[in-house]
């Protein structure tokens, strides 16, 4: 995430606001682009976790 | 008699039960209470006095009638706001679904608490739509911490830590995500309990994160969690991950000490990080239970960071309606962050939930070996209202993120904690997690149990009026 740069994150929220039909005002903007930072870096920590192709989600968890 | 408005949920099921007070008496003692000191607290954001009232008088009437008096007979409990109350529009601590119609019902919890003799006195605050540890919210104001007005409760379950450590009722419902029970547990100085994740019904309340929401009690003692988790217990078609296992009471298994069980410590990412105080609390109990060599919680720091991506891309997919026509009606904090979750990608969501597996089977393997882990609830006891930051090994860092770092992987792998309260000469109170094996809450409980049994983990009374 280090060589993202500040424009990359605002124009990849730029984009996906616009997908989603969001609206995000210029005063909201600071704090929403460092949250997507944050965002974004632990989950490519998560990520970069090995797993095998096998691996199943639990997306519908149960112990 | 007249019982104090500090009496324990069990006191007062002893006494009612015996005839030397009546539900109806308790009930306007919790009243009172409430008037005096909840605008201090800033904890109860509803109260229903009417139907608390009907609900007690009826009570007696029935025990006076030759009815056996239930489990938590004449215990007035309160719920986080999230809970369906029937009557109220369920604001789950936003401004938005104040304009919701009312709710038609009670939440399940709500329901099997009173079948149990309990009653309902009113709703507590909460952080916005439980994305928050703090306890603060900006269209209600912040919870207030009995132990200091000027500090948080913690979150997002504030106005429930807040009313039981203020001694306005003896019982309160909370949610937990990813430590909003543990949390305010700890700030306050209470025993809370997060049960395994599918042990209760979820029914009747309003969501955050599906995959990771738990609900359960915050109480004064460990009798007192396990009389409430007993009465709650039990399946519930109407929440699907509720699950359908027999029931499995605890209350006549608390004071069964703790003889066969091995307790370990967390140790690695759950000392880095914690306050002096958190690890001398931690060390209490440890010494305590007679707990051996550390263990380390593999890949702690991965779990926590995955249960974030998880909260914040599940949160924006169900306000992603809300976001796009009312975004500024929410709290500022809580709109930044969910909108900042809606442009996630997904491969990185699933590689959380498909971490999420593999890390669940990890700590099921480790629990081969113990039957007890303690590890620090919070990092630090209560923080200032409105601090925004702390210092961490001489830097100063973030204060919000931070406050759930030791709550947040438990929850992730669904494991049973009781989080139990302990008070450090001339210090604020702090918590330590108790935490079990999936679906032995018993087990936690017995050790929580111990713990207040020497004399470690107690609830101190503030300095309120009374």
């Amino acid at each position: 995430m280090q060589d993202v740069t500040n424009d990359d994150l605002d124009a990849m929220a730029t984009a996906g606001a616009r997908v989603l039909g969001l609206s995000i005002a210029p005063e909201w903007r600071p704090a929403i682009l460092a949250n997507l930072r944050v965002s974004l870096t632990l989950g490519l920590l998560v990520a970069e976790f090995e797993l095998p192709d096998e691996a199943e989600p639990a997306m519908v968890f149960c112990i | 008699m007249t019982l104090a408005a500090w009496a324990m949920a069990s006191d007062i099921v002893a006494n009612v039960a015996a005839g030397r007070t009546s539900a109806l008496a308790v009930t306007q003692t919790a009243l009172g209470a409430i008037a005096r000191n909840n605008p201090a607290l800033n904890a109860f954001t509803d109260v229903v006095a009417d139907r608390a009232l009907a609900r007690a008088s009826a009570l007696d009437a029935s025990i006076m009638a030759g009815t056996a008096p239930g489990p938590l007979a004449g215990v007035p409990f309160a719920v986080k706001n999230l809970f369906d109350v029937a009557g109220l529009p369920t604001r789950a601590g936003s401004l938005i679904n104040r304009d919701h119609p009312p709710a038609s019902a009670d939440a399940t919890l709500i329901r099997r608490l009173e079948t149990a003799g309990a009653v309902l006195v009113g709703a507590l605050n909460m952080g916005e739509y439980a994305y928050d540890f703090t306890g603060e919210n900006v269209h209600d104001g912040p919870s207030r911490n009995p132990h200091d007005l000027s500090r948080m409760t913690g979150g997002s379950s504030g106005g429930s830590g807040g009313a039981v450590a203020g001694g306005l009722v003896p019982l309160a419902l909370g949610s937990d995500t990813n430590g909003s029970i543990r949390v305010p547990a700890s700030f306050c100085g209470l025993f809370g309990l997060k049960p395994t994740y599918g042990r209760l019904s979820r029914a009747g309340t309003f969501p955050f994160v599906a995959s990771l929401d738990h609900l359960g009690p915050l109480a004064r003692s460990v009798a007192d969690l396990a009389l409430a988790y007993d009465a709650m217990q039990g399946f519930d078609p109407a929440d699907p991950v509720c699950q359908d296992r027999p029931i499995s009471p605890t209350f006549a298994e608390i004071g069964r000490g703790i003889g066969g069980l091995r307790v370990a410590v967390a140790g690695g990412y759950f000392r880095r990080g914690a306050s002096p105080e958190a690890l001398a609390a931690v060390r209490a109990c440890a010494e305590a239970l007679g707990a051996g060599e550390d263990v380390d919680v593999p890949e702690a720091a991965r779990a926590r960071a995955a249960a974030f991506v998880i909260t914040t891309t599940e949160g924006a997919a169900l306000h992603l309606d809300r976001l796009r026509t009312r975004p500024a009606d929410f709290d500022p904090a809580v709109r930044d962050r969910l909108i900042a979750g809606a442009l996630v990608p997904a491969p990185l969501v699933v590689r959380a939930h498909k971490f999420r597996r593999w890390y669940a089977e990890r700590l099921a393997d480790l629990f081969g070996s113990v039957d007890v882990l303690l590890a620090p609830a919070t990092p630090f006891s209560a923080p200032l209202i409105g601090q925004q930051t702390f210092m961490l090994d001489g830097a100063e860092v973030p204060l919000r993120p931070n406050i759930g770092i030791f709550t947040q992987p438990i929850s992730f792998a669904g494991l049973p904690v009781v989080a139990v309260p302990i008070c450090l000469p001339g210090k604020l109170p702090i918590g330590v997690q108790v935490i079990a094996a999936p679906w032995r809450e018993d087990v936690a409980l017995r050790a929580a149990a111990e713990l207040e049994r020497a004399g470690v983990a107690a609830c101190r009374r503030p300095s309120l009026e009374d």
